[in-house]
């Protein structure tokens, strides 16, 4: 373990600013060291399935799961807003979405 | 608009448009995507909304079979291979149109592949290849607050989560090469056939101006025999016929003047404004990263070769056949074809009103006249106007049989459009019938005989085109509520 990173540190940087998640440095240290941990565990899979096993993405051997195309739901737009930090006019409100020094 | 514009038939004998067309189809299935929210356009904000389209935490998404058959017949209707199994993804970004920080769409395994279909434009045709139509979700609605109303200087936004889940289907162009001078014709002409398609196939309500059709416009010039691409610009968002042929006019003159001055043109988003030109949209240093997986909540959808056939089976006839074959039935020119062509919805609503029994000339002239005036003026599609196809049908029977002549008839149709009930009941509560009383006829045509006797006189001669004079009293006399060819023929009797 260790000798090759299999997540840089500057990736791990990367995804945190992707997923609006602000790290400090210690962090991001403790954080690339701990992933990479986690993705060598789990790529030890890849030695174990052979070559005729293909990827897969869902834990169910299952398809198409489909439901009728008829309305059913409860008419809640008190208890939808309840739960909003602010609400305007029956919308959620939000900050301003772009900064200043943005473009739209 | 501060763009620098080159003549567009300077630029064309130059450089070589390509087109590159993204359409988002709205399905009008009645739930939407994932969940059974009603998909109602119009409502009180955030009332069609659940924990599924909230995204609230615990929630699960079921696919909804409706938009998964839309979505293979639009595909068979562009002549696509339909996949015999493919996945959702996640498409992750932070924008508040998606609360749950990611949109559900599909990626490298889109449902429909690998099509194309014709656009004809001037007597030419061009293909146009289709590379793909995938299955997505629709976002919510913003409403930005403060500052001009739009989202740069905005204080803060408001959303509505209504149309959030809403079923959209994504078409997708390859480039589009060859159009020439042409291209934005043809770009006009493949969104106004997508647009009939679809309301063909009952899938979309196919409502430009509501936003269920929404065009994303590419379009690049490369110097005429190279074959390398230009650089594109993508106009976002456009919403009309007219404004996907100005958008890709508008860009051919921008680019056009851009790289004949030695300039390179920015790969960039730009906005479609109504005034009728594109400006630069959001700039971004790094591309979007959105990383794509598979979305673990939905498992594949493989459809069953035996209900791809069924559904192949059951398409409606091609738009333009079907123009074809209505011109022929209906017996109508060219140019009267055109004339029902040239306002909005009047081919279908004309259509739908000689099925229910009307004549064809009969129902053009409703909805192309009366009808189309009342639209104007209340300044709404030809199909927002108060009357059924069935209800003007009902109109021109009566008018058929006697019942009501012109006048009446135009009367009926404004209660009717007045909101005071059918047809029947329009004729019942304003005592609309013509008077089949043939004594009340027969005594106001002997008095209008008498009151004229030197017309009366030169209709005995032989003078029948006096007799306009005379039928003109008798319905003033019933008060319009005759039929004229019954009062002439009543006065011929009465002095032959």
């Amino acid at each position: 373990m260790g000798q090759q990173m299999v997540l840089t540190r500057s990736e791990v940087a990367k995804l945190a600013a992707l997923a609006r998640i602000e790290l400090s440095d210690d962090e991001l240290d403790d954080m690339a060291t701990q992933l990479d941990i986690i993705l060598a565990s789990v790529a030890s899979v890849g030695e174990v399935a052979a070559q005729d096993i293909p990827p897969t993405s869902h834990a169910v051997p299952l398809v198409n799961v489909m439901r009728e195309d008829v309305v059913s739901w409860t008419p809640n737009a008190e208890g939808v807003l309840a739960g909003a930090p602010v609400v305007e006019d029956g919308r959620f409100r939000v900050p301003r979405i772009l900064d200043d020094d943005e473009e739209a | 608009m501060s763009d620098e514009l080159m003549d567009y038939d300077e630029v064309l004998k130059r450089y070589e448009p390509v087109l590159g067309l993204e359409v988002h189809v709205e399905l009008s299935t009645a739930s939407k995507m994932w969940c059974g929210c009603p998909t109602t356009f119009g409502s009180e904000p955030n009332t069609h909304v659940c924990p599924v389209c909230l995204g609230l935490p615990g929630s699960l998404p079921v696919v909804n079979r409706k938009a998964v058959e839309a979505a293979i017949r639009i595909g068979l209707s562009l002549n696509c291979d339909i996949a015999k199994w493919c996945r959702f993804a996640r498409k992750n970004y932070f924008y508040p149109d998606m609360p749950k920080d990611y949109q559900v769409s599909q990626y490298d395994e889109p449902l429909c592949f690998e099509g194309h279909v014709e656009v004809e434009v001037g007597g030419v045709a061009y293909d146009i290849p289709i590379e793909r139509v995938h299955m997505e979700e629709d976002a919510g609605k913003l409403t930005h607050v403060g500052g001009l109303g739009r989202i740069q200087g905005a204080d803060y936004s408001l959303l509505d989560y209504n149309r959030a889940g809403v079923p959209l289907m994504e078409i997708v162009t390859k480039t589009i090469h060859g159009t020439g001078t042409a291209a934005p014709q043809v770009a006009r002409d493949y969104m106004e056939f997508l647009r009939d398609m679809v309301r063909a196939l009952g899938v979309s309500h196919g409502r430009m101006e509501r936003g269920n059709l929404r065009c994303d416009v590419n379009v690049s010039l490369m110097p005429i025999g190279s074959t390398e691409l230009g650089i594109r610009s993508e106009t976002k968002n456009v919403n009309s016929l007219k404004s996907v042929e100005t958008t890709v006019r508008y860009e051919i003159m921008r680019q056009g003047a851009i790289l004949s001055a030695g300039g390179r043109v920015k790969q960039e988003t730009r906005h479609w404004n109504e005034a009728g030109f594109t400006s630069p949209g959001r700039s971004k240093e790094t591309a979007e990263d959105y990383r794509y997986f598979p979305e673990p909540d939905l498992v594949p959808v493989a459809p069953d070769p035996a209900w791809v056939e069924e559904l192949r089976a059951s398409l409606p006839e091609h738009p333009s056949k079907r123009r074809a074959r209505l011109q022929q039935t209906w017996g109508v020119t060219e140019r009267e074809f055109g004339d029902v062509l040239a306002v909005e919805g009047a081919l279908d609503l004309i259509a739908a009103t000689v099925d229910a029994g009307c004549a064809p000339a009969a129902a053009r002239k409703w909805w192309l006249t009366e009808l189309a005036r009342q639209a104007n003026d209340l300044n709404v599609p030809l199909e927002d106007v108060n009357i059924t196809p069935a209800q003007v049908a009902e109109v021109q029977a009566l008018v058929d049989s006697g019942s009501l002549n012109d006048k009446l008839a135009r009367a009926v149709i404004e209660g009717v459009l007045a909101g005071e009930g059918s047809p029947a009941e329009v004729v019942a509560s304003r005592g609309l019938a013509v008077v089949s009383d043939t004594g009340a006829l027969s005594a106001a045509v002997d008095a209008a005989i008498a009151a004229n006797p030197d017309v009366a006189a030169k209709i005995r001669d032989g003078k029948v085109a006096a007799a306009g004079a005379l039928i003109g009293d008798v319905m003033k006399a019933m008060r319009g509520q005759a039929d004229a060819a019954a009062v002439r023929a009543l006065i011929m009797e009465k002095l032959s």
